[in-house]
């Protein structure tokens, strides 16, 4: 066997071994050793003189480890989110110290908020110049910890092996979330006797999941088999679970109807036969009203946002609420649970499949679809299908399904175009939606539609993204000039920042504050960084362009001009009842 | 523990803990981000050696305190949080008051009133001496209030240190902390006791 690395020189790790087989080697050696060990392949950073130690050592481990270089430390950062979605891996970045870490900052809460498993690795200025206002000397660690499921600076190299094996653990295990590690240079040039690499798989102190309590199990189930109206509201713990096929069998067993959070778009396939939408602010007609007339509201792995749920003491009300959850601090936090199923989802999905009776609430069902009925109606035909006037968002996204066959990573930016994305965009598999959800990050999917590559090379990935965003971290363009990644890139140009103005027009009396935004020329942009592009205006341009862009070898930038003011709806306004929900 | 959950009175929470740099403000920001003032905070051991104790004492509606002793399991170095009224706790807070030494001699009275309210000399100096009192915050504030009249030099008191009445200690519930796969009493949450008696160690 070919030796590839000083950890599989040491071999496995015994009591006799250890002393014996120790190897001399660098804190930043120790590092790029134990990210190996964890799998990783791809890292996304940025150099900068307090991390070059790891750099330098990078140098030696070229062929190991693919090392993408960003332009921007938060399009890093993103990019690691968009690849840990995409791959299921923890998504690792490296950044330098003072401004490099703070920019990493956005990216840290968008994880948190959206239970994205990252590791960050941040330099740090030499352990004793902490606390003198050394050159690009920042307390990251400070800064980080609301941000953070936890950080961890290193001031001693010999701590390496362990902290980077509880980093990973952390990050992936139970709720995952971002975790950072801040290393102090000398810690990265000091010398220690490295011992080999051992993954860590528990924390006294830490409990990522419980034991499921089966007398819970059986209250769902009784609640749930004497329902007559039951309703199944999923988010992206099914995903993060990697229980898929455990949820879609036990949707399939009950026979009820289910709608999704944005985050968990694509647990299961968009044309389910159960699948009856998307829940939320801009989600679908049925799913918001029949919300509140449920008897049994089944909540599973979702964590009740605002944006779901409208105005709180009006939300289902009248239903029993089963909330299945992994992180016992989201139960009864937003919601009373009347049965709490505290576990991860992969287990107690199973147990309660095996429960309930076989089902079909066909009834229950014909009213979702009445109420898709009204809605297609109301909204939905004119947005997909325009005869005449400029284009909408929503016809771009209906010709894209069309193309894609909803085979495609959808990765989306922030605002309407989000909306209408996640409304219409044709989702056949599970990890196929990449948008920033809890923080609503804008500058978000380009440099995640990147990461989101890596994640699923053999997928194709399709960004899409408002004037706006684009323009929040549009030097990632050269990210993908330079590591030549084959990702699609829609923007959809109103020439406004269409949500805010949406909000100004319905709510501030059309009191257009600072919601006018100019663009540079987009394709020419593009073309400056080496990327093909168009731009097109006219509706008899869209399907070809399209077919152009996905068979397009390499990136492409497709730009759509599209109606100025058009609004996105259904919506549920601030402060209002999800029952509430405005078609117009 | 039955309270009507809106209400705001003291709570006393018990945080056991790794020693973890960091770990003080990761649990404080807790309390921070959501706009609630801590009214006492006290890190000390525990009865078990490396195992650290937050005493926090925050005045919350129950509803809230549930909701922030969560938070603050979650945190990776929290080993288990608890949050009990003050009739659950034996609870003392350290008082030290600063007198000049010439008042306490010429008035006789000044004595008595420090002898009633359990005070107690710990430095006698020339120009000034130090009094110690122990206690629940009426008694230290109220001995504020009596000394006042004659001159107060400095005051200080202590954060407040709770023993939870019924508790048997933490002992047993690390080990199990430190099993690999920690059996049901220790993953119990309080939801999922219901009917139990709740916050019971």
């Amino acid at each position: 066997m070919e030796v590839q690395t000083i950890t599989q020189e040491i071999g496995e790790i015994t009591a006799e071994s250890v002393k014996s087989q120790a190897v001399e080697v660098s804190g930043s050696v120790a590092l790029l050793e134990a990210l190996i060990v964890e799998g990783v392949e791809t890292i996304f950073g940025y150099p900068g003189g307090a991390i070059m130690p790891i750099y330098d050592a990078l140098y030696d481990y070229n062929d190991k480890l693919n090392h993408i270089l960003v332009r921007h430390e938060q399009g890093g950062i993103h990019a690691g989110q968009g690849y840990a979605r995409t791959s299921g891996k923890v998504g690792v970045v490296f950044a330098t110290s003072g401004p490099g870490a703070t920019n990493l900052v956005t990216g840290l809460a968008d994880a948190q908020i959206d239970s994205t498993p990252l590791v960050c690795i941040t330099g740090q200025v030499f352990a004793h110049l902490l606390g003198t206002d050394a050159f690009q000397e920042t307390d990251v660690i400070n800064i980080t910890t609301p941000v953070t499921k936890w950080n961890y600076q290193v001031t001693d190299a010999t701590e390496i092996p362990e902290v980077i094996a509880k980093a990973f653990y952390i990050a992936k295990s139970g709720r995952p979330g971002p975790v950072l590690i801040d290393i102090t240079k000398n810690a990265q040039i000091q010398k220690f006797s490295y011992e080999g690499y051992v993954k860590c798989n528990h924390i006294r102190s830490y409990r990522p999941k419980p034991i499921v309590r089966h007398q819970y199990i059986q209250e769902a189930a009784e609640l749930i088999n004497s329902a007559k109206k039951p309703f199944i509201i999923w988010g992206q713990g099914v995903i993060l679970g990697s229980a898929e096929q455990e949820f879609k069998a036990f949707v399939e067993k009950s026979g009820i109807p289910a709608a999704w959070t944005v985050l968990g778009a694509g647990a299961i396939p968009t044309d389910h036969p159960q699948n009856v939408g998307m829940l939320g602010m801009h989600g679908n007609y049925g799913p918001n009203v029949l919300t509140n007339d449920c008897d049994v509201l089944i909540a599973i792995g979702m964590r009740f946002d605002d944006r779901v749920t409208g105005r709180l003491d009006k939300y289902a009300k009248q239903a029993k609420v089963v909330h299945l959850d992994i992180d016992p601090a989201e139960i009864d936090k937003n919601v009373k649970s009347t049965v709490p199923v505290w576990g991860d989802c992969k287990e107690t999905l199973p147990l309660l499949t095996a429960l309930i009776e076989e089902k079909q609430h066909t009834d229950w069902l014909n009213t979702f679809n009445e109420y898709t009925a009204k809605e297609v109606e109301a909204v939905i035909h004119k947005e997909l299908n325009p005869e005449s006037g400029e284009m909408t968002m929503g016809e771009v996204i209906k010709q894209l399904n069309e193309i894609t066959k909803g085979d495609a990573v959808i990765v989306t930016d922030v605002g309407q175009h989000q909306m209408v994305a996640c409304r219409y965009a044709k989702l056949n598999k599970t990890r196929s939606n990449v948008t920033s959800g809890g923080l609503g990050t804008m500058g978000f999917a380009l440099p995640a539609a990147i990461g989101a590559k890596f994640g699923a090379q053999e997928r194709d990935v399709v960004a899409i993204i408002g004037d706006g965003g684009f323009q929040m971290t549009l030097q990632e363009l050269g990210t993908i000039m330079q590591s030549k990644v084959d990702v699609k890139i829609i923007i959809l140009n109103n020439r406004f920042l269409g949500m805010v103005r949406q909000w100004q027009e319905l709510f501030n009396s059309r009191r257009y504050s600072f919601v006018d935004i100019q663009s540079p020329d987009f394709v020419m942009v593009a073309k400056g960084y080496g990327i093909d592009g168009k731009s097109i205006s006219e509706r008899d341009d869209l399907i070809p362009a399209l077919n152009e862009m996905m068979s397009h070898k390499g990136a492409f930038l497709l730009e759509v001009m599209v109606t100025k003011e058009n609004n996105v709806f259904p919506m549920v306004p601030q402060g209002c009842s999800v029952s509430e929900i405005r078609l117009k | 523990m039955e309270t009507i959950d809106n209400e705001k009175q003291e709570f006393n929470i018990t945080v056991y803990t790794e020693n973890q740099i960091g770990l003080l403000n990761r649990i404080a920001i807790i309390f921070t981000r959501r706009k609630i003032n801590i009214d006492s905070l006290n890190t000390s051991p525990s009865e078990i050696e490396s195992i650290h104790r937050f005493n926090i004492v925050i005045t919350e509606s129950e509803d809230v305190v549930r909701k922030l002793t969560r938070q603050i399991e979650k945190q990776v170095e929290v080993l288990k949080v608890y949050y009990h009224t003050n009739e659950d706790v034996v609870w003392q807070e350290m008082a030290l008051y600063k007198m000049s030494t010439d008042v306490i001699a010429e008035k006789v009275s000044v004595e008595r009133l420090l002898r009633e309210n359990g005070a107690r000399a710990v430095v006698i100096r020339k120009d000034y001496t130090v009094f110690e009192t122990t206690g629940h915050r009426e008694e230290t504030d109220n001995l504020i209030k009596i000394l006042q009249p004659y001159g107060l030099i400095e005051f200080v008191r202590s954060a407040r240190v709770a023993i939870i009445k019924k508790s048997d200690g933490f002992n047993s519930k690390l080990r199990e902390f430190e099993r690999l796969e920690p059996g049901e009493d220790v993953m119990e949450n309080e939801y999922l006791n219901k009917g139990q008696k709740v916050f019971t160690m």
